[in-house]
């Protein structure tokens, strides 16, 4: 472990800017679902099922449904594009495209790779976060200059969920085996990880386990600060996810280490 | 950095690897001298490309010692890297991108400033003849302009030592031979080239040694030239159609006969009488006599069982 952080450099920045070159060469059609998705969440949420849920009573306040769930969908959002991207994405170029591999006969070092690919997805989270908070922005939905705190929290929570995903990339034997950690821990956070409903009205146990999940408190900090909302509690999710983020990607890296050198 | 004058370009010591439960290379040591084209034969699964890949440090050996130009390839991998060219097996072009944009993100891995890049992919792609394809995507390109694509990327950074593994298998004749003229045309510059390939003929065309490997150990090496005469001799016989009495008369020459199903193959190592013998004593056998080659070399030394 020590080794495979010592063996860590700027270079990886070069892998990263290899993922960043084919994503804007093709930037029209990758903008458009950050772009669309909220709007798509607002008119199904604010016109159908706004209309049955008024109020939702949270952190002390009553809000309009609409209002406390815009911040759930950029928590999702930057759950999901990290998450698929050091996945699925990640799992073709190195197994499919060998995209890897030719990098590897030039100066970097797996370590190199594996660290662009993170930041790589990880930052696939900001951008769609910040195009998000955009559109939000224009609906009226984000309290400013809070809401600017979304940037730093998709860059942590990036990080973790790529994390996440890289450690079942580094395990998996086929592609579709990515079913497993989809519905057995990626569905569950974004059903469960207070993005559509206050947890406070789940039982005890759900909520304690809800509070378990690193979503939860991505979701928590996103809407804290898309609303302006204060907590001493902040704090607690913050160290969290910073920790969580940190320690999974060092063992992410590890892992993957241990895979690409036989 | 680049070690003392008079330093191998490579050079192995017992270098073992043993993963996914098999010891692929068991103690392999050998030299590659500055400006020599050796290549590596063997049959699939000898342990070439685990050898190579050990050498280009995507691999760390089990056990023993690898240096190159006297950079140690476990300490200093991307110092060693940085002196290499590797085409690899398999295709990996970045299928994202197009030619030229391929070779401009290679270049970038090794930290050469842009416009540098830009002037070396520029005469690489004449150099390999893809000049007019530059906005080609990868996927439209046919398997011998793939190769030809590789190879111009493994010389973006102008590396001393070229490493081709299999260069040019799965390639038509033309492709082939355009690979072929081109690494010619670079062992004349100078560049040291370490090849593997099953290709006899490929060795013959363009190596100063080979080395033959299987089962993970080195079992001879030399000039090609050398080693048929040596393991070979000069001709052989193969004749077809025959009965007992032709093949125990050969049997009974000095030389080697070996029958294999319907094909009898005799080398008559310094036996230079041979064909007027067999004009006289077995007018109307059909056979024929040719010269010896890497092939049979490469055939007694790795025997003829299939591996694959």
């Amino acid at each position: 472990m020590r080794a495979t952080l010592r063996n860590l450099s700027l270079r990886a920045l070069r892998v990263w800017q290899r993922d960043a070159d084919v994503y804007f060469t093709t930037w029209k059609t990758e903008f458009l679902p950050p772009l669309l998705e909220p709007i798509l969440y607002v008119l199904a949420f604010g016109l159908g099922l706004g209309q049955l849920i008024r109020h939702v009573e949270y952190g002390g306040r009553t809000l309009g449904y609409l209002e406390f769930m815009a911040p759930g969908i950029v928590a999702v959002a930057i759950m999901f594009w990290a998450f698929f991207e050091s996945t699925f994405s990640s799992y073709v170029r190195m197994y499919y495209q060998k995209t890897f591999d030719a990098i590897l006969a030039t100066p970097l070092l797996v370590e190199d790779v594996i660290l662009g690919e993170l930041l790589w997805a990880t930052s696939k989270s900001v951008i769609a976060a910040t195009i998000m908070l955009g559109v939000l922005t224009a609906l009226g939905l984000v309290a400013w200059p809070t809401g600017l705190w979304v940037v730093p929290i998709a860059f942590f929570g990036g990080l973790l969920f790529s994390a996440i995903g890289l450690l079942f990339t580094s395990m998996v034997k086929t592609i579709s085996q990515f079913n497993v950690p989809m519905f057995t821990i990626i569905m569950p956070m974004f059903t469960f990880g207070g993005t559509f409903f206050p947890i406070d009205i789940l039982p005890r146990w759900a909520l304690t386990v809800a509070w378990c999940l690193p979503l939860t408190h991505v979701a928590f900090l996103t809407r804290s600060a898309i609303l302006g909302f204060a907590s001493p509690h902040l704090w607690v999710s913050a160290v969290y996810v910073v920790a969580a983020s940190l320690v999974l990607a060092a063992w992410a890296l590890a892992r993957m280490k241990r895979r690409l050198v036989p | 950095m680049n070690g003392l004058p008079g330093t191998s370009a490579i050079q192995a010591r017992d270098l073992c690897k043993a993963y996914a439960g098999m010891e692929a290379v068991r103690g392999v040591s050998f030299d590659v001298a500055p400006g020599e084209v050796v290549g590596f034969l063997g049959p699939n699964g000898a342990g070439k490309t685990t050898t190579v890949r050990m050498i280009s440090c995507f691999l760390p050996p089990t056990s023993g010692t690898a240096t190159v130009y006297g950079v140690d390839v476990r300490t200093s991998p991307r110092e060693v890297k940085r002196m290499l060219g590797v085409c690899p097996q398999e295709d990996n072009l970045d299928p994202d991108f197009d030619v030229l944009k391929n070779l401009l993100a290679y270049g970038r891995y090794f930290g050469i400033p842009g416009r540098e890049i830009r002037e070396r992919a520029e005469r690489l792609l004449d150099f390999v003849q893809l000049a007019d394809r530059k906005k080609s995507g990868v996927q439209e390109l046919s398997g011998g302009m793939k190769r030809r694509l590789v190879l111009a990327r493994a010389l973006l950074n102008e590396p001393r030592i070229l490493i081709l593994d299999e260069p040019t298998t799965g390639l038509d004749p033309q492709a082939r031979h355009a690979i072929w003229t081109r690494v010619r045309s670079l062992r004349a510059t100078g560049v040291t080239v370490l090849l593997t390939t099953h290709y006899m003929e490929e060795a013959a065309q363009l190596c100063d040694r080979v080395v033959v490997i299987d089962n993970g150990k080195i079992l001879m090496q030399g000039a090609p030239a050398d080693l048929v005469r040596r393991e070979v001799g000069s001709t052989v016989v193969e004749a077809w159609n025959f009965d007992r009495a032709f093949a125990d008369f050969l049997g009974a020459l000095p030389g080697r006969l070996e029958e294999v199903g319907d094909r009898l193959y005799y080398y008559p190592g310094a036996e230079d009488h041979v064909e007027r013998l067999l004009d006289e004593r077995f007018p109307h056998q059909e056979r024929l006599i040719r010269r010896a080659t890497l092939e049979d070399v490469f055939l007694k030394l790795t025997g003829r069982a299939l591996r694959d």
